[in-house]
């Protein structure tokens, strides 16, 4: 899959979009739709993707597209699914078709948790990608169970007393792989070879698919529009968001940074954290570098 | 070859959708509607039907689901109660306002809280701003005939709209009653195919479903939708027509019961009716001039049927089995005496709410209320506008 | 009746909020949005496609596996092209008012 093979391939979503300018997402939705070879039906979780993709009469979308709710957008696909597992049983469909369920974390972390796991446990064929932002951040910047320790959302901001959110975020990953599905996967649009290939791999699973993208947010993390991508290279190299796949329960680190930098160096760039940078803070971020720290040795010693 | 046969009201619901043979039915159990899930299940089991079947791990889950496999183009069903219906109310909307024309099976349950789960229309009405059509059945045989119909109903080009079919909790749902199935063959030539014109699986043309309305929008939308039902009135007695002529079971939206010359009525939805036609009976032996009315299709609400039946009649009790609390009455109560506002001569009409939580109602109960109504007539004094028929002062 | 005229009514739009015109946001000209605009030296450029893969918008010509120019009608000048180019052959410049 070089790039030069790629530009020749029709893009499944088109510009004209209105995503704010340096947004990730609709970067993660060219990287992915275009590892897929097959057909696919897309459903998308109400967020920043839906929301700016689809605004009545304009839809960017390509290919066959459903909104339902917030929390279930896997719900819905595991319905779409169904129908055309029945269409091709009757011969009504003779084509291959993937199916994507696309949701933020918010419509994955926090509502739409319940629907994820009951479409994961039912075994639906269907390829889940989380575009993870870390807060709700269509609805203006509200946190999420994914939002990191520290940062200042609008509800949970950088006051007089409380610095930040106070609790560290949820591993998402690990509860989706808890499912024991055939692949689940976390990734990053810095690492789009990566991204891609995973990708490819999900939709390829006899069964449920997952894979968490890190989607950097220039508004709600505060950082100039053209370092998005920097921003999400960052977060892998400090392996606060590690690369790895657990392949039919094998799990697999990616990539292992050569030099693992210190967290500070993704925290100082986003004015996010800014009010960690005081003394009175230091702590807060001694606590998430020890947290990274551990998880890390946690990854390691569970991959091969 | 047609069957006499003994069912619960659940069951015969289920034996309707094996019939149909749907594409998808993604579902949640939830007392009392459980049995038209676990009866389905069997059939799934057997391999009597060819349906996808969803085992959702929600209510909110299961009309989600069936929101995609419609939009798909399957033809797709389920059914739910109480709680359940109020859990999946934002996707019911949903349902609606993307003109899937999905049929649910609703066994009428309060609504918590408390929580109780016997037979009350709280949930169905709770849900009746929602843009779906609602059928009531009396009995099994009615619950039936309902879910066949309203395929039909709901799949019409004019209409595209979800369609409810209502029946009660434990009084029609786990009730023995007996009942005619049609020939297999007969309810597939009935309900025929699904027409569809879009769908989520038409690679050449990819749609897109949901968006997002602006203010420039919606409401055109929305009106779309108020078109929709009201389209859907002339369709609901074609295809009632179209039911008689194979079944020789009549189905009108309004059943009158002995009104051409009554002077008191009722007017009541599902079970309860059969208790007033008993009553209305014995009352016309000692020369009482009582009738009754029974809703079947409650929206669209059927204003003209409504007002034509009640023509010549004094004074009429509607009967609630469920409340609007805090508005002018029941919901039944609330749109007949709007209906009846436009009568040249308007009668008298009084609301009674009963039944709640599946509070017995007897025949004394329901001679009460002509009793009522006779002495209204008499004295000329309406007297209260909402009673309550049963509870315990 | 102060609801624009040109828009179509109740009657004329497909039921259901479908929309059946695939990609048509393409119609939605988004380069009005930006401040600063992606500009090439044609000399540095390695043909990497890199800007192409990582732009948000599309905004990035591609012939034949060469990067040709931006598309203006929808460059929002979020300026990730030129932070990522590994050759910096993109310069992010002011746009004229």
């Amino acid at each position: 899959m070089s790039l030069k093979e790629l530009s020749k391939k029709m893009e499944r979503l088109s510009p004209g979009h209105r995503l704010c300018a340096g947004c990730v997402a609709p970067t993660i939705i060219r990287m992915m739709t275009h590892a897929i070879e097959e057909p696919i039906v897309v459903g998308c979780a109400t967020g920043c993707v839906e929301v700016s993709t689809t605004i009545y009469p304009y839809t960017a979308w390509r290919v066959p597209w459903i909104h339902n709710a917030f929390e279930n957008v896997a719900a819905t696909i595991s319905g779409v699914e169904s129908c055309y597992k029945k269409f091709k049983k009757d011969g009504r469909i003779k084509e291959e078709i993937r199916f994507v369920a696309l949701g933020g974390d918010g419509g994955t972390y926090d509502i739409g948790i319940q629907s994820l796991s009951g479409a994961l446990e039912r075994g639906h064929r269907f390829l889940y990608i989380c575009y993870d932002n870390e807060a709700y951040m269509n609805t203006g910047i509200q946190r999420s169970s994914a939002t990191p320790m520290g940062a200042s959302t609008t509800t949970t901001p950088a006051g007089e007393v409380i610095p930040g959110k106070k609790e560290y975020r949820k591993d998402l990953t690990a509860i989706v792989a808890a499912h024991n599905i055939p692949y689940v996967a976390q990734a990053s649009p810095s690492h789009w070879s990566d991204l891609m290939r995973k990708t490819k791999r999900a939709v390829d699973a006899d069964g449920p698919s997952f894979i968490n993208v890190l989607s950097p947010c220039p508004r709600g993390w505060r950082y100039p529009t053209e370092e998005g991508i920097e921003m999400a290279r960052l977060a892998v190299e400090t392996c606060y968001w590690p690369l790895y796949e657990v392949f039919d329960g094998e799990y697999k680190v990616n990539f292992k940074p050569r030099e693992k930098k210190p967290i500070l160096e993704w925290l100082k760039r986003q004015g996010r954290f800014r009010h960690l940078m005081t003394p009175a803070n230091e702590h807060i971020i001694t606590g998430l570098q020890e947290k990274i720290d551990k998880d890390w040795e946690k990854l390691l010693a569970m991959s091969k | 070859m047609r069957k006499i046969v003994a069912l619960v009201g659940a069951d015969a619901v289920a034996n309707a959708m094996r019939q149909v043979n749907p594409d998808v039915v993604a579902a949640y159990p939830i007392t009392p509607q459980t049995e038209i899930v676990q009866r389905f299940s069997e059939f799934v089991a057997d391999g009597l039907v060819d349906t996808e079947f969803i085992t959702a791990e929600s209510e909110h889950s299961a009309m989600s689901a069936c929101i995609g496999a419609s939009a798909a183009g399957g033809r797709v069903m389920t059914a739910t109660s109480a709680n359940g219906l109020a859990l999946m109310w934002e996707v019911v909307y949903i349902a609606a306002s993307t003109r899937l024309p999905i049929v649910m099976g609703v066994v009428n349950r309060a609504l918590s809280g408390p929580i109780n789960i016997h037979c009350d229309h709280s949930d169905s009405m709770g849900a009746r701003d929602a843009g779906w059509i609602q059928l009531y059945s009396e009995d099994a045989q009615e619950a039936y005939d309902n879910t066949i119909q309203a395929v039909r109903i709901a799949e019409h080009e004019m209409v595209q709209l979800p369609v409810m079919v209502c029946q009660d909790g434990f009084i029609t749902g786990h009730d023995l009653e007996r009942l005619e199935l049609l020939d297999d063959e007969e309810v597939r030539a009935f309900v025929g195919s699904r027409k569809i014109e879009h769908s989520l699986l038409d690679l050449d043309h990819p749609i897109t479903v949901g968006p997002l309305d602006l203010p420039d929008y919606y409401f055109e939308h929305k009106r779309q939708q108020a078109e929709a039902i009201e389209r859907s009135r002339a369709v609901i007695d074609e295809v009632a027509e179209e039911f008689e002529e194979l079944t020789g079971r009549s189905r009108p939206k309004v059943f009158p019961y002995k009104l051409d010359d009554a002077e008191i009525a009722t007017i009541v939805l599902s079970s309860t009716s059969g208790t007033c036609r008993v009553v209305v009976d014995q009352l016309r032996e000692r020369g009482v001039k009582a009738g009754t009315l029974k809703i079947r299709c409650f929206h669209p609400f059927p204003w003209q049927e409504i007002m034509e039946a009640l023509r010549g009649v004094k004074a009429v009790a509607v009967l609630d089995r469920s409340a609007s609390l805090g508005a002018l009455g029941g919901p039944v109560y609330l749109e007949v005496r709007s209906a009846l506002y436009a009568a040249e001569m308007r009668p008298a009409v009084v609301d009674y709410i009963y039944g709640l939580g599946g509070r017995e109602v007897r025949l004394a109960d329901i001679e009460s209320v002509y009793s009522d109504l006779s002495r209204v007539v008499e004295t000329g004094e309406t007297g209260a506008m909402v009673r309550y028929l049963g509870v315990r002062e | 009746m102060t609801e624009s005229k040109t828009k179509p009514g109740w009657k004329k739009i497909p039921i259901g909020g479908l929309i059946l015109e695939a990609g048509n946001a393409e119609r939605y000209e988004t380069g009005d949005w930006r401040a600063f605009k992606p500009v090439k030296d044609q000399e540095k450029c390695t043909n990497c496609l890199l800007c192409w893969i990582l732009c948000p918008d599309e905004a990035v010509i591609v012939k034949d596996g060469k990067m040709v120019g931006f598309n203006l009608t929808y460059c929002k000048g979020c300026g990730i092209c030129g932070h990522e180019c590994p050759v910096d052959a993109i310069k992010m410049v002011e746009e004229e008012t």
